[in-house]
């Protein structure tokens, strides 16, 4: 089974997750679409770890695993401070920044 | 202790949590962990020391005993040129993750460079721990200052110890992180903040050439371990293209570490912090980092920029350089530690121009002289503020102290002299040994260049006694001697400036600092050993001298009459030459100035008229003929209709125009877009440009 | 190996299906369930990969916990349900859709060009590979410190949260 099949369908995840981070309003779905881009990671090392026939991939994908439940609970927390100041869990209030 | 040399730093660092958590409820506010952890800190290092000349002793003895066994493992020319041989520095390590087929080591190295090193460094923090107690008493930050002092000795002790360049990076960083935090220690005031992030930033743009010359190193040598990477930089098969480009980058990190011309005008700024701070850091130990880095991959300098074949190389130049623009900038400061600073900016200078001309030991024998002279001149300064002009460092205020100061002013005295490198004081020896290396490798300009730059140290230095301690007190307190704290090291600086030196001294048959702490492992064969030259030893004491009679003659005589400035005043090339110092060389306006503002001037200029002369032409002019239009058609239109076309128009093209501010809109997914798109492309020009 | 194809491909396209789904659907609460399909058809995946252990963590881990944290997300920063439709995107949906294609024909160009003829072999010795003992090996034998960091980090990250999220 060629690896690019892998490898592509984790390409058209991570580019919908992309999209998803940069059109979306709601900071919710935003962080949604950070985790199908993180997935799409994780089946870029696990294809290639069944590939070269070593375990290391595997261990690096439980690895962004738990880094991604520890991303989503700071992720989550900061987008309820967000609520909290904005009224609101629309990303395009936060445009503090503005030059 | 050779073996775990690496428990120096650990005590600070556990001097440091141990300060910041428990220090406040202490009764002296943290300050006694501090002086116990760097006092143990100290012995330490000192038994280091020890254990490190017996074994050298130990080696020579066996040679002096016809032993021949151990001469095998040394055979480098500087080595059979003192007679010992050449001991193998200690190396201790572990893996700390290994990755394929590199691994990534945490260890640490005692050499003879390390050993000089530790002994500064523990001595002069030490010092300075004792100092602070009474000069920051009762301040409003005491804990945070101890604290960050004990962080600021493990990082630096840590850089010092490390066996390889990753390591050193982590110090290097560290001790960049300190000095930020101790310059901006009164951030309330803004010039302060402001001075601590100039810092930060200038010697990060030399950090930048750190990271880039490792990471060539190691592309290079396939290693990140000094011993490898000198041995690789010597050897026959090193790749002398990658090393140049290697020695540009980490010229760029000495550059920005050590002050030298043209990431310099931190350094002055730094005088901000607290005077102990400015003595430590930006004096005897941070400063000297970039210059022990030279050291340290010395080989890969001496490859690089082909050191051996003599005349110029961009190492030498920078030096000369800077020793020049730095003295000659000292002339003109009014607050003495600024004088102080820029003298440090050019006796760095000295020892980066002695690295650039082959004088490895004159550049280390001055960096280990110059640390106690320095921190010495820097600690007077801070007594004098202290206890005569209630924390003003600007001369104009002082004068005639040295009737109630006299310790203050002997050791201020013993430090100037030895700064100015009169016989038989430290920095004369350690001059003396750069200026002979240049002198007989090929490098006669830069002998002339340091030559003159002692002139002007002298001269600088005695304008600045002058100005403090004689004449009349210019100030409206009440000053009068410091506290012991505040003496003691003083006074114990003053003597090491006195005799310091003596330890390589020539003339009486001593080269101990070369036998013990030359012993590096590795540095390149055909480097020189100066012999002393009684001449130019003359030449450069009787410069020194003229010097300081010259400065003397027209400070004590002339000033008084207002002579000097008349002369500014009077003469028009005279006070150019005044203002162009004075102004730095308007190098910060060039930077602040110029470059700032040339790249955000214009951009906003010519957005500005963008706006003004296109977008409003064309609204203007659209609407002025849709206006015409529509008084032409009145008839034919409603004016609503034309006047809601014109409008409308006008908004779009506004639109249009605001797309560009758009931009910088603040908002995280619009620059993620650019992120992205930009990536795509940059990916996309790399493929193309790959299959081409 | 057909039949490993056609799985493939089958949950391949519920996955791409899915994924679009996430960052299409006008409800947010569809957005997790579609958010659910696609993490399962990931686990799905790895089975197919043969890597056993990481398929049931990816199961017990981003379906049973992370889900649920969005849910409680969506819930707590009162999203409304249902909205009518683009009221969730922001103004440049347009944009970011150009993005993402032309960073998807990027990326599909350098897989192809890279990986051109490379197969996943499957064989029994596989099977071991992925197993849950032979990965716990390699976990507590060649990655025992960045385990121990990760540990580090996921206490950071707890007391983060709790810090940030606090009401003071």
């Amino acid at each position: 089974m060629p690896i690019n099949y892998f490898l592509i369908l984790s390409a058209f995840l991570f580019c919908a997750g992309a999209y998803g981070v940069l059109a979306r309003r709601n900071s919710v779905l935003v962080l949604m679409s950070i985790e199908l881009m993180l997935n799409a990671v994780n089946l870029n090392l696990v294809a290639f770890s069944t590939q070269v026939q070593n375990v290391s991939g595997q261990v690096f994908a439980l690895f962004v695993i738990t880094i991604a439940a520890a991303e989503v609970g700071i992720g989550l927390a900061i987008v309820l401070l967000i609520y909290r100041n904005l009224r609101s869990p629309d990303l395009d209030r936060v445009e503090q920044l503005k030059g | 202790m050779l073996d775990n040399v690496w428990i120096i730093p650990l005590i600070m660092a556990v001097s440091y949590l141990l300060i910041l958590f428990f220090g406040r409820r202490l009764p002296k506010k943290g300050a006694e962990i501090g002086i116990v952890a760097i006092g143990a800190s100290f012995i330490l290092a000192c038994i280091t020391a020890v254990q490190w000349i017996d074994k050298v002793e130990g080696a020579v003895g066996k040679e002096g005993g016809g032993h021949s066994g151990l001469a095998a493992l040394g055979h480098s020319v500087v080595a059979a040129a003192t007679g010992a041989p050449e001991i193998e520095p200690v190396v201790n390590g572990f893996t700390w993750w290994q990755n394929n087929r590199v691994e990534f080591v945490v260890g640490s190295r005692v050499d003879g460079l390390v050993v000089m090193m530790l002994f500064v460094v523990t001595l002069i923090s030490l010092l300075v721990h004792v100092y602070s107690t009474a000069y920051m008493h009762e301040d409003r930050r005491f804990t945070h200052y101890y604290a960050a002092l004990s962080l600021f000795s493990a990082s630096m002790l840590l850089l010092v110890i490390s066996a390889n360049l990753l390591q050193l990076l982590v110090g290097w960083e560290l001790v960049g992180l300190c000095s930020f935090m101790l310059i901006g220690h009164w951030w309330e005031e803004k010039p302060n903040s402001d001075a601590a992030l100039k810092a930060f930033l200038t010697t990060r743009t030399g950090d930048v050439g750190l990271m880039c010359g490792v990471i060539i190193v190691f592309f290079a040598a396939n290693s990140f371990d000094i011993s490898v990477i000198n041995e690789y930089a010597l050897s026959p098969e090193a790749n002398h293209g990658l090393l140049q480009w290697a020695s540009i980058a980490l010229m760029f990190a000495i550059m920005g570490k050590s002050g030298q011309f043209f990431l310099h005008t931190w350094l002055p700024d730094a005088m901000a912090g607290p005077t102990p701070v400015s003595a430590l850091i930006h004096a005897a130990t941070m400063v000297v980092a970039g210059v022990y880095l030279g050291l340290r991959l010395y080989p890969v300098f001496w490859e690089g920029f082909s050191i051996h074949a003599g005349g110029m190389n961009m190492m030498a130049i920078i030096g000369g350089v800077t020793i020049l623009i730095g003295a000659a900038l000292a002339f003109v400061q009014n607050d003495i530690k600024k004088v102080l600073a820029y003298s440090t900016i050019s006796q760095l200078g000295y020892m980066v121009m002695a690295l650039g001309v082959g004088a490895w030991l004159g550049a280390a024998f001055h960096l280990f002289t110059h640390a106690f002279f320095k921190a010495c001149l820097f600690l007077g300064a801070g007594s004098i503020s202290h206890s005569a002009t209630h924390h003003s460092f600007d001369m104009r205020e002082m004068g005639g102290l040295r009737k109630p100061m006299p310790i203050t002013f002997w050791t201020f005295l013993i430090g100037t002299v030895a700064l100015a490198g009169i016989f038989p004081f430290a920095g004369f020896w350690s001059k003396d040994e750069i200026l002979a290396t240049a002198d007989q490798g090929d490098f006669q300009v830069f002998m002339i260049v340091g030559l003159v730059g002692a002139a002007m140290t002298a001269a600088y230095m005695t304008r600045c006694v002058y100005l403090t301690f004689f004449g009349k007190y210019r100030g409206h307190h009440h000053p009068h001697e410091s506290t012991p704290a505040i003496t003691v090291p003083l006074v114990v600086l003053a003597v090491l400036s006195l005799v310091a030196g003596l330890i390589q001294s020539a003339p009486f048959e001593i080269k101990k600092f070369q036998e013990w702490f030359e012993q590096v492992g590795g540095l390149p064969e055909e480097m020189i050993v100066p012999k002393f030259d009684y001449g130019l030893a003359a030449i450069s004491v009787s410069l020194a001298t003229l010097a300081i009679g010259f400065a003397a003659f027209f400070f004590f005589r002339r000033e008084e009459r207002g002579a000097l400035k008349g002369l500014t005043e009077r003469n028009k090339l005279a006070h150019a030459g005044y203002r162009f110092l004075e102004k730095k060389y308007y190098l910060d306006d060039l930077y602040e100035g110029v470059i700032v503002s040339s790249v955000k001037g214009p951009i906003a200029r010519a957005s500005y008229w963008f706006n003004m002369h296109v977008i409003d032409g064309v609204v203007n002019g659209v609407g002025r003929g849709a206006a015409r239009l529509g008084r032409w058609t009145y008839d034919v239109f409603d004016q609503d209709l034309v006047d809601g076309a014109v409008n409308d128009i006008g908004r779009e093209t506004a639109m249009a125009g605001g797309g560009m501010t758009k931009l910088q809109s603040g908002r995280l997914q619009r620059y993620a877009l650019l992120l992205l798109a930009s990536v795509g492309i940059i990916g996309l020009a790399v493929y193309i440009v790959n299959i081409a | 190996m057909w039949e490993q194809e056609v799985a493939f491909w089958i949950i391949a396209v519920a996955m791409a299906l899915a994924a679009i789904g996430v960052v299409r659907s006008d409800n947010v609460v569809h957005a997790a369930l579609y958010l659910v399909v696609v993490l399962a058809g990931s686990a799905a995946q790895y089975i197919l990969l043969l890597a056993e252990f990481v398929a049931w963590v990816q199961v017990l881990i981003y379906i049973g916990a992370i889900v649920v944290l969005f849910l409680f997300g969506i819930m707590l920063t009162r999203a409304p349900m249902r909205e009518e439709s683009g009221k969730l995107d922001n103004d440049q949906r347009l944009a970011s859709a150009v993005v993402s294609l032309f960073l998807f024909g990027v990326l599909t160009v350098f897989l192809v060009d890279a990986f051109q003829g490379d197969e996943v072999k499957f064989s029994d010795d596989l099977v071991k590979l992925g197993s849950s003992a032979n990965v716990g090996e390699s976990i507590f034998r060649e990655y025992v410190i960045p385990f121990e960091v990760v540990s580090m980090l996921l206490l950071a990250a707890l007391v983060g949260a709790v810090a940030l999220a606090r009401k003071d």
